[in-house]
């Protein structure tokens, strides 16, 4: 039997085709007044002739973005193990209270005393952060995790400058996010790479061999992209410290230490935050996310513009700088205010107790997962680990299934994959992350799957991965063809 | 608490499996001398009552645009959101998704980006654009950095008329680029762009409406800056002027950078909004950012990935053509959804309504005796001349429950020749009581 | 015509009087993978061996490829831009990337002959 319709609907996945071929000619999906016609007063400049948009209806657009969305994986639809990206339930209160219009219609502009409950909550935010971190200061501007490693890399070098010490490189383990080495080329570091040892850690030796006083930063992360907590992380920091240089700690992974562990008592000097992982901010397809910086002493003064003070009841809004120490701005206005409201109401519902419940089960129902799928596929570094579990294809090696494969035959078997050929050092490596936010029998479930695409690969059941995914809205997509002839937007007299 | 499942039967149980005595087992290999031993000194949980109840006090301590009248702008504008833009976007499968690396099951959100990119590419009348940015301050430091990829070249020139922010956060990003950079200063006379291009220049960035609210063509500019083999990079802090003014693509820009927070997102006192980035399909390849493309499945159905990934930092790190990872995705699908309910007649609707909102609050304004306004053109801001420093009067409309501008001295307040200016936007939100109400407050602190 | 020499990064040469016509060998396009995009250097370009000349592009992977010898690159692929899967298709023929004009052809010493280069291959396995 055909498996195309004639409309090409398939039961629930319906075929959505692209809103300009929706175009209807003329409609328009906002009622609003009538310009009075007033003459124009452009100085000159010419009004604009078309634009190309479609004219769609409200019911359209309504049924249009709905049936797109049904073709989305989701955190609300299935566990989605995503190493290092932290995919947790995102609680529906915080984006009950974002949508406050104290907080929604408020202007950055606006005279600072207009907007003291804006200045609070960052303030409010700026303090439990500073508290589970055990740092000095934060600074809240930056627009995400990349965006803060690069605020915490510019107080460094700013740091470093003040001192009369012009460093030149940056050591980066070679598990490390890619972000890590793109923002130390753009603060115009050298980037070079410290091994890990066959424990999945730094290889210590080799980072003393690289340490020298040419070195701003090593840039950790901690728990590391293996899932394991580096032990060796305060003689990495006492050695760091003593030849002059800093650690920086990329905080990704900050949600399986969360009052657990301060990474200031650890001897980090610096470490972006993801509101968006940790703090449950919801990824929406891709952002937007928010990476706050915590400091330490030496750094505070650097940070960059603004700030927010106290001055006995009134919260001051600090844009300039008096002694001139601040690296600059990073952004326009103060910061990604809808993903504060959010992350700290989430943080005042879970509490001191309830996040480090949080850290407590996501590290539980990782090693969980870890214990369950051990034999099935390969540990390459054991256990315990920390909020996420690293196996690979290794033990797969004669059946002629990958990762890539397992991945692909997971989507059919209804869940998102894991991370995949992340971290590097590991080849063929699956990271996966469940959360805290799993039941138990929903990792039961998932490790069921596991264990049966495991089993079924050792069969020899090639037609069950190779033509994976066959059950998805699409069956694979040919990456390839899109790279080598790109097209990156839709044109009108292209044949549809 | 509400969010995790586990029970301390659950817990125990597992903790059996893995092979653990207890939890502290799971964390021995950190040192044990910095474990928390108590709880930190935060507050315990609360349920949705009571953290409803504390956040909405704050809220309730601000003054905004919906219980004043409002006429600020300045890079974020008070728009009408349609209702169905909120109700789409939360949609748990758009809300709670990751970034669509695995395609045969994200194709809502590639299908969004490609539109996306689709309507940023025709509303600034360029050929391609990227699926977002943070915002389009960081946006225009990418840009210039972008610019001096393809020129290689190492000289910027910023223009007076660029949003101070931006301005700021290009510094910002080109401070250890080995890029020199030529600011103008901020004032209300037309500067000499062209006599700062050479051939060491790699761009000139510019933006339409400018800071102080001024309309430009620069379609001679961009011959100036292409016959010196520089780029002309276009700012738009103002996305809805793109429905009424000649788009920066058709006055031969190569680069054009937007602020896109006018549709579809609030203002939110400042974030997150979403940056446009669009450039020539020549310079693809040196663009930051991530590209949702066209191509099929193995069935031969149409379908989107995200393309040219070798430009981006988890595949070439270090050599990346930025470190930008999370971008603004949702803000995206907002801004999508809010354009894709205008369309083409709704837009230049919208656009016509805020000049026209704006012309009104200027006429009443300038009525004023000893106010006048500089600018000759304008879409939905303007730039008035006080005859008293601007900050005071906007603190003092502000104590009467008006939010009234921006005193430009915000900015650069050692500058005392801005010190009497202020900026003031209208939009389709505002109301003939509000300029009335605003014309009155003004009128009598002058007096 | 020469023999062709490799590199232990996976270049080859082929030195016909003093130009060379460098690619990469069979075993690097197997290894990348599909090739869907190769950024070539521009004509006239002076390198230095070892120096970066290329970068070869796979959907999710980008690899340096570079110069086995010194010398002055006297002609690009171009034909690479419309089609870059010849780099896959024919490695040493239609998906050659330049050719460079040696300064020194004593620096061909330092490559491997076939043999040499099977051997290596079979140690890296």
């Amino acid at each position: 039997m055909s498996d195309v319709t004639s409309g090409g609907h398939r039961g629930l996945v319906m075929d959505e085709p692209l809103l300009f071929e929706l175009d209807s000619g003329g409609h328009c999906g906002v009622d609003l007044p009538e310009p009075e016609g007033k003459a124009r007063r452009l100085g000159g400049v010419k009004e604009r002739q078309s634009i190309g948009l479609p004219g769609v209806s409200e019911p359209e657009v309504i049924r249009h973005f709905t049936r797109l969305s049904q073709k989305n994986y989701a955190i609300d639809s299935g566990l989605y193990p995503l190493g290092s990206c932290t995919m947790k339930h995102n609680p529906r209160i915080n984006e009950k209270v974002v949508r406050l219009p104290g907080f929604a219609m408020a202007h950055p502009l606006q005279p600072p005393a207009t907007v003291q409950g804006c200045l609070e909550l960052i303030a409010t935010l700026a303090h439990w952060l500073t508290t589970l971190t055990g740092m000095q200061g934060v600074a809240m501007s930056p627009a995400a995790g990349a965006h803060g490693e690069f605020a915490g890399l510019m107080c460094i070098r700013a740091a470093l400058t003040a001192r009369g010490d012009a460093r030149r490189r940056i050591l980066v383990p070679e598990s490390a996010h890619g972000t890590n080495p793109a923002t130390a080329a753009l603060c115009d570091y050298r980037v070079d790479t410290v091994p890990c040892d066959a424990r999945g850690r730094v290889d210590l030796a080799a980072f003393e061999r690289a340490l020298d006083d040419d070195v701003a930063a090593l840039m950790l992360t901690n728990p590391n992209t293996c899932g394991l907590f580096e032990t060796d992380i305060m003689t990495i920091a006492d050695m760091l410290h003593s030849s002059g240089a800093f650690l920086y700690a990329d905080g990704a992974n900050f949600n399986a230490i969360v009052g657990r562990v301060r990474p200031g008592d650890l001897g980090v000097d610096a470490m972006h935050i993801n509101l968006h992982k940790t703090f449950s901010t919801p990824h929406g397809g891709g952002g937007p996310g928010s990476g706050p910086v915590v400091l330490c002493e030496e750094l505070v003064p650097f940070a960059p513009l603004p700030r927010i003070e106290a001055d006995g009841d009134v919260w001051r809004l600090i844009e300039h700088d008096s002694d001139g120490l601040a690296f600059g701005r990073l952004r326009s206005f103060h910061g990604q205010m809808g993903m504060f409201v959010r992350a700290l109401a989430y943080m005042m519902s879970h509490g001191a107790d309830g996040l480090r419940q949080v850290a407590e089960d996501a590290v539980l129902n990782a090693n969980y997962v870890l214990a369950r799928l051990s034999g099935a596929y390969n540990v390459p570094f054991p256990g315990p680990c920390m909020h996420e579990c690293l196996f690979d294809d290794g033990n797969l090696k004669d059946t002629g299934i990958s990762t890539l494969d397992i991945a692909k035959a997971m989507i059919d078997e209804g869940y998102h994959p894991m991370t995949m050929y992340f971290p590097l050092i590991v080849h063929g490596a699956m990271l996966i992350e469940p959360t805290e936010t799993e039941s138990r029998q929903s990792i039961d479930r998932f490790c069921d799957v596991m264990v049966h695409l495991a089993e079924e690969a050792r069969k020899g059941n090639q037609d069950l991965f190779h033509g994976a995914p066959r059950f998805a809205p699409w069956r694979r997509l040919d990456e390839t063809a899109a790279a080598r002839r790109p097209v990156l937007t839709w044109a009108p007299d292209r044949p549809a | 608490m509400r969010y995790l499942p586990l029970t301390d039967s659950d817990r125990a149980a597992m903790l059996e499996v893995v092979g653990a005595r207890s939890i502290d087992d799971l964390y021995g290999d950190v040192p044990q001398d910095v474990w928390c031993e108590e709880l930190l000194d935060l507050p315990l949980h609360q349920g949705e009552i009571e953290v409803e109840r504390a956040l909405s006090a704050m809220a309730g301590r601000n003054l905004h645009g919906a219980n004043a009248p409002f006429f600020l702008g300045c890079g974020a504008y008070r728009h009408h959101v349609p209702a169905a833009v909120d109700a789409l976007i939360q949609r748990g499968e758009f809300l709670t998704s990751y970034t669509p690396y695995q395609p045969e099951i994200s194709q809502g959100t590639l299908q969004m980006l490609f539109e996306f990119q689709t309507m940023v590419a025709m509303l600034t009348g360029m050929e391609v654009a990227n699926a977002s940015m943070y915002d389009g301050a960081s946006a225009a430091a990418e840009a210039v950095l972008m610019a001096s990829r393809v020129t290689r070249r190492r000289r910027a020139v910023v223009s007076g008329g660029l949003h101070p922010h931006y301005r700021d956060t290009v510094a910002t990003y080109v401070r250890h680029a080995d890029l020199d950079v030529v600011t103008l200063p901020t004032a209300v006379e037309e500067t000499d762009l062209e006599s700062q291009i050479d051939g060491s220049t790699a761009c000139v960035i510019v933006q339409t409406p400018d800071f102080f609210g001024r309309l430009h063509d620069f379609s001679a500019l961009a011959e100036s800056c292409h016959s010196a083999g520089a780029l002309l990079v276009v700012a738009v802090s103002e996305v809805v002027s793109l429905g009424l003014l000649t788009p920066p693509g058709e006055m031969g820009a190569d680069i054009v950078v937007c602020e896109g927070q006018s549709l579809g997102n609030s203002l939110g006192f400042g974030g997150p909004y979403v940056g446009l980035f669009a450039t020539r399909i020549r310079h693809v390849r040196q663009m930051p950012g991530r590209l949702a493309g066209e191509t099929v499945d193995a069935d031969g159905r149409r379908g989107w990935v995200l393309t040219l990934s070798t430009r981006e930092q988890h595949i070439r790190r270090e050599k990346a053509t930025s470190n930008i990872c999370t971008n603004s995705g949702l803000c995206a699908l907002a801004f999508t959804i809010h354009l894709a309910l205008l369309g083409e007649a709704g837009l230049a609707r919208l656009a016509s309504l805020n000049h026209e909102a704006a012309q009104r609050t200027m006429e009443r304004l300038v009525a004023i005796e000893g106010v006048s306004t500089p600018n000759d053109g304008f879409f939905n801001e303007f730039t008035l001349e006080l005859p008293r420093p601007a900050r005071d009067v906007v603190d003092g409309l502000a104590e009467r429950g008006i939010l009234g501008g921006v005193p430009v001295s915000r900015f650069e307040p050692e500058n005392g020749a801005l010190a009497n200016l202020m900026l003031v936007a209208a939009t389709e939100m505002t109301t003939a009581a509000e300029i009335d109400t605003l014309g009155d407050a003004l009128q009598e602190i002058l007096s | 015509m020469g023999n062709r020499l490799y590199s232990k990064e996976h270049e080859w040469i082929v030195v016909d009087d003093d130009v060379g016509t460098v690619g990469i060998s069979d075993y690097a396009q197997e290894q990348l993978g599909d090739v869907v995009f190769v950024e070539l250097p521009e004509s006239g370009r002076e390198v230095a061996r070892n120096d970066e000349l290329c970068v070869v592009e796979s959907v999710k992977a980008a690899s340096e490829v570079y110069a086995p010898v010194s010398g002055e690159v006297v002609e690009v692929n171009d034909a690479l831009g419309d089609d870059p899967a010849e780099v896959n298709a024919d490695p040493y023929g239609s998906g050659w990337f330049v050719r460079i004009r040696l300064a020194d052809a004593g620096e061909l010493d330092e490559l491997m002959d076939e043999d040499a280069y099977g051997e290596y291959l079979s140690e890296l396995a």
